[in-house]
Formats: structure tokens, C-alpha cells, sequence
């Protein structure tokens, strides 16, 4: 079946005002991923694909089109490695529907 | 001096709304904070509103909220690779005002909700996250935003911050959620012409059509899809266990597109434009992974206390149900000049054992575990029931015995005799 998608595809239809510079998600600590997590589950799970795996094994977070789920804080369930509260009021997903 | 108020309420969702709107047509002094731009603006359901939760609250709620179809017919579909068994229940007693439930969209809807609320007496603020809880020792007594100066303070903080509950799980009230305790669910609105919406589900004048669908297009995950009628939009989604999820190690936007791909789904979508994606976590590990649901100055409702009922597909109906219990506790207390001491709120509890919230949750709280450990019912059998199906169906000159034969054959090949029996025993004992 061909359903391949690009993410941001979909994300291009969401409104979101971004808190430049603020990102409301942060990896405590980097190395832990690139070494320590084997499954890197948040790259797979993580319903916006806010989470890439680079060709090191290191993990990269852009913040800017995430949907506010939770998910991959509650996933990390070996490490813990995710820091992860709500935006700054006002700031991130603008849902217009719902 | 910080300004005081009578209650707090964090978040503007069901839950909250029907809290903040119970206390403050009582007359107390209500503040809401919402950290979205306006209510609904962060919040997201498939969406179905059962009509009684809010009619215990606005009874005439349906003279201008904004509704989108009342529900006449419920499809429920069981799917294998290319096809469905199913079954519709459709009736007219369902097309008869006043309706029993309404497809709706929740950003629109919460903001109508919020108006409700405001025009009680509540004061909201919007676009301010809640960042922590003010404590004295053991007692919640206040809250602190994101805003300057934002330290506020209340006899009583009434968390409905949604499932993830950032503070219910700073404040140790909580922990961490499981991933075997909640669904993730994705989900696209797809908008065409009303006539269009109308003719394809065989409907006309308002009234809709929801269907609920289980087999093969959660991929052997636990977990369910959806597709329901809005008035000129139609939303499909699909939601499964997060730890599911994460053992298949599945894409979850992928697995919306298969399904919308699926051959009986993909002409329902037909020349409609997509305008939004989203996802959410749903609490779904029922009555075994509730919280505590109040202390010393606090309680928690709707999401953050894990009210939902997965089997029923009922969450925003326990979400607005807990948060009036919880506002009507907290009048009590008022009225009877006590503070809000967890012995004091303690009613809260024992009012919502006494209420279809508990008593639901409690009836099926064997079922999330038993579904966990026993994932055929995803898997082996959508597929045997559509090829019982389909060999029933085909007319291909074998006589009507010998099918029988071969699809009881295929029965006892995939699960034995035994495991046939155990599993309706099984489900027995989950519905029971």
C-alpha cells in the first residue's frame, strides 16, 4: 500500500503561534539518548514528528509543530529523559477545530 | 495582598466548565485560567456530546450551543484487510427532539460553554499557563501563572488541567502516567458540502451518523477508530494504547493513513479537504489507575482524575458529571462556614460512588487488563468473523454444510476448542 506521508503535510493545516527561542520540550540529557536508549521510540511515536534520529545516534527536538499530547514524555519510561511542561500561555497549538 | 477568591478552577474544558459554572451561579467568587486563547483553543475529542451530562447543568443548553448532528444511527464495524462485518443500529426515536447525543467541535463548543460560565459570574483569564501550586505545609492554597505577579490564592484549587495534569504531578498527587494506562489518538477533520455529508450517510435534516470501527486497522494494537458526522465535515481518527505504540514501534500518523486507505473507508472521505490534524492522550485505564481524587484544599476532575470509559466511548459526559459533583461538594462546604479540609471534601468521593461514574468505571474494571493480555480479540478475530463471512456469502457451488464445517475448521485451527471457551469466558467476565 502506498501511503507514504510527510508530517508535515498534515502540521502545514494547524495553526500555531511559536514561542521563538522557548521550546516547551527539552531532552534533559542528550547522551543518555544517544547512548543509553536503545528503542529511540520517541522518533516512531511522537504523532507530530517532533523527534529525529541523526545519523550519530543523537536525537534532535524541534519543538515547533508539536501537538501538546504528552506522548513522548510518557513513553520515555526507561530513562525519563524528557523535561516537558505546558507552553507559556497563548503560545503553541492553535486549535481551530478540535 | 493578593486577591483571594472562593475557587479556583485550572482549565477550560468540560470539566472545568461545568465546575466554574456550578460555583459560580451558587455566588462564589470563581477565577478560571485557561492557558489556551480562548477555551477549546487546546483541546481535543472525537467529538461526542451526550446530551443529559450538560442538560444537568444548562438544561437549555440546546437553544445556542453550537451543535453540529444529532446521532440517529450507530454503525459498528469490524474490519479485516479489504473488508467489514458490521452492524447499524438506526432508529427514528433518535430523530425525535429532544436528542439523546450531538457530534460537535470542541472549539467552538468550549467557547460556548466559557460564555456560559462568564455570564454565571466566573472571571476567566485566558492565554496564562498555571505553572505550579501555592502550599502552605500539606494544603494547596493558591496558584502560580506564568503571568507577573501571578501568585493567586483560593479556599479551594479545582484541577481540570486535562489528562496530562502537569500539576497534579508536581504536586506528588499523581504519578506519571503509564503507557498501558493511556490510549494516543490521532485525528483529521475533512470538511465538504452539507448535501454531500447528507447523501453519503443516508441522512437529512441535522441528523448524523457516528461509526465505531475494531480489527485490522489498529494493526494488532488495542485500540479503535472512528468516523463521524459533523454538519459540512466529516472526522476520522483512530486511537490505540500508547504502550501498544511503542512496542510495535508504529507511526501513528501512518497508521491514520492506512486506515483511511482501508477499501469501505476511502470513498466515506471522498473529495474532502482536510483542514487539521490532531492528537491526544486518552486516559483509559479505568477504575484501577485513578488517582487520588482530592486533598488538602484541591480536587481533581474530568481527564486529570482518568474519568473516562473506553468501552462506552464516554468522556466528556464524566468530565462535566465529576466537575459539578465536585463544585456542588465544594458549596456544601462553603455553606456549612467549614474549610475545605480533605475530610470536608471527602463527599466528593463518596457522592460520585454514588453516581453512574464510579459504578460504570467499577463494572468494567477488569476489562482494560483483560484486552491487554488478550490481544486476539484485535486480531484473530476481525479476521476470522469477515472470512466467515465471506465464505458464507460466496456462491460457489459448495453446499451450505460443508462451509459451515470449514468455518468452524478455521475457528478451532487459530484458537482450539479451549481457546474458544476461554475467550468467551473471558469477555464474559469483562462485561459482566
Amino acid at each position: 500500500m502506498s501511503t507514504a506521508i510527510k508530517i508535515e503535510e498534515k502540521l502545514f493545516q494547524n495553526r500555531y503561534r511559536v514561542d521563538a527561542g522557548r521550546p516547551h520540550i527539552a531532552i534533559k540529557d542528550p547522551d543518555v539518548c544517544a547512548h543509553q536508549c536503545k528503542s529511540q521510540q520517541c522518533t516512531v511515536c511522537c504523532p507530530a514528528g517532533c523527534y529525529t534520529a541523526e545519523g550519530n545516534g543523537a536525537i534532535a527536538l524541534i519543538t515547533d509543530g508539536c501537538l501538546e499530547c504528552g506522548t513522548c514524555r510518557v513513553i520515555c519510561t526507561e530513562h525519563r529523559n524528557v523535561a516537558w511542561e505546558y507552553p507559556r500561555g497563548g503560545y503553541g497549538i492553535l486549535f481551530k477545530f478540535g | 495582598m493578593a486577591e483571594k477568591f472562593d475557587a479556583i478552577v485550572v482549565g477550560a474544558g468540560p470539566s472545568g466548565n461545568a465546575a466554574a459554572y456550578t460555583l459560580a451561579k451558587s455566588g462564589l467568587k470563581v477565577l478560571q485560567i485557561e492557558r489556551g486563547e480562548y477555551p477549546g483553543s487546546k483541546n481535543v475529542q472525537g467529538a461526542i456530546l451526550y446530551a443529559d451530562a450538560l442538560e444537568r447543568i444548562i438544561p437549555d443548553f440546546r437553544d445556542d450551543a453550537p451543535l453540529e448532528r444529532h446521532i440517529i444511527e450507530q454503525r459498528m464495524w469490524v474490519l479485516d484487510d479489504d473488508s467489514f462485518v458490521g452492524t447499524h443500529y438506526r432508529s427514528d426515536g433518535f430523530n425525535k427532539p429532544p436528542y439523546n447525543r450531538y457530534t460537535i467541535i470542541r472549539a467552538q463548543f468550549d467557547k460556548w460553554f466559557s460564555g456560559k460560565v462568564q455570564q454565571a459570574g466566573a472571571l476567566l483569564i485566558c492565554e496564562t499557563t498555571v505553572t505550579d501550586l501555592l502550599m502552605d505545609g500539606p494544603r494547596v492554597v493558591g496558584v502560580r501563572t506564568d503571568r507577573e505577579g501571578g501568585s493567586i490564592y483560593a479556599d479551594v484549587v479545582i484541577l481540570a488541567d486535562g489528562v496530562n495534569s502537569v500539576l497534579a504531578r508536581k504536586a506528588g498527587f499523581r504519578p506519571e502516567l503509564d503507557p498501558g494506562d493511556v490510549a494516543l489518538a490521532v485525528k483529521e477533520i475533512h470538511f465538504m458540502p452539507e448535501e454531500v455529508v447528507e447523501s453519503r450517510f443516508n441522512v437529512a435534516d441535522g441528523a448524523g451518523v457516528v461509526i465505531e470501527m475494531f480489527g485490522k486497522i489498529t494493526q494488532g494494537m488495542m485500540g479503535t477508530g472512528f468516523l463521524y458526522t459533523n454538519k459540512d465535515s466529516i472526522t476520522v481518527g483512530v486511537g490505540c494504547m500508547l504502550s501498544d505504540f511503542k512496542a510495535q514501534q508504529c507511526s501513528p500518523y501512518k497508521l491514520l493513513e492506512e486506515m483511511k486507505a482501508h477499501p469501505s473507508i476511502r470513498p466515506l472521505l471522498e473529495g474532502g479537504e482536510m483542514k487539521e490534524y490532531c492528537a491526544h492522550l486518552i486516559p483509559e485505564g479505568g477504575y484501577k489507575a485513578m488517582p487520588q481524587l482530592y486533598g488538602e484544599g484541591w480536587m481533581i476532575v474530568g481527564d486529570s482524575g482518568m474519568f473516562v470509559n473506553a468501552v462506552h466511548r464516554e468522556g466528556s459526559n464524566l468530565a462535566m458529571t465529576t466537575g459539578r459533583i465536585a463544585a456542588e461538594t465544594v458549596i456544601e462546604v462553603l455553606a456549612a462556614g467549614k474549610a475545605c479540609t480533605a475530610g470536608n471534601l471527602s463527599r466528593y468521593r463518596a457522592k460520585l460512588d454514588d453516581s453512574f461514574v464510579m459504578k460504570d468505571l467499577k463494572k468494567y474494571r477488569e476489562l482494560p487488563g483483560i484486552f491487554h493480555r488478550n490481544p486476539q480479540f484485535f486480531t484473530d478475530y476481525p479476521e476470522l468473523l469477515n472470512r466467515a463471512a465471506h465464505t458464507m456469502l460466496k456462491v460457489d457451488g459448495i453446499d451450505k454444510k460443508t462451509k459451515e464445517r470449514e468455518i468452524r475448521r478455521t475457528f478451532t485451527r487459530k484458537r482450539s476448542l479451549f481457546g474458544l471457551m476461554g475467550d468467551a469466558f473471558k469477555l464474559w467476565r469483562a462485561f459482566e
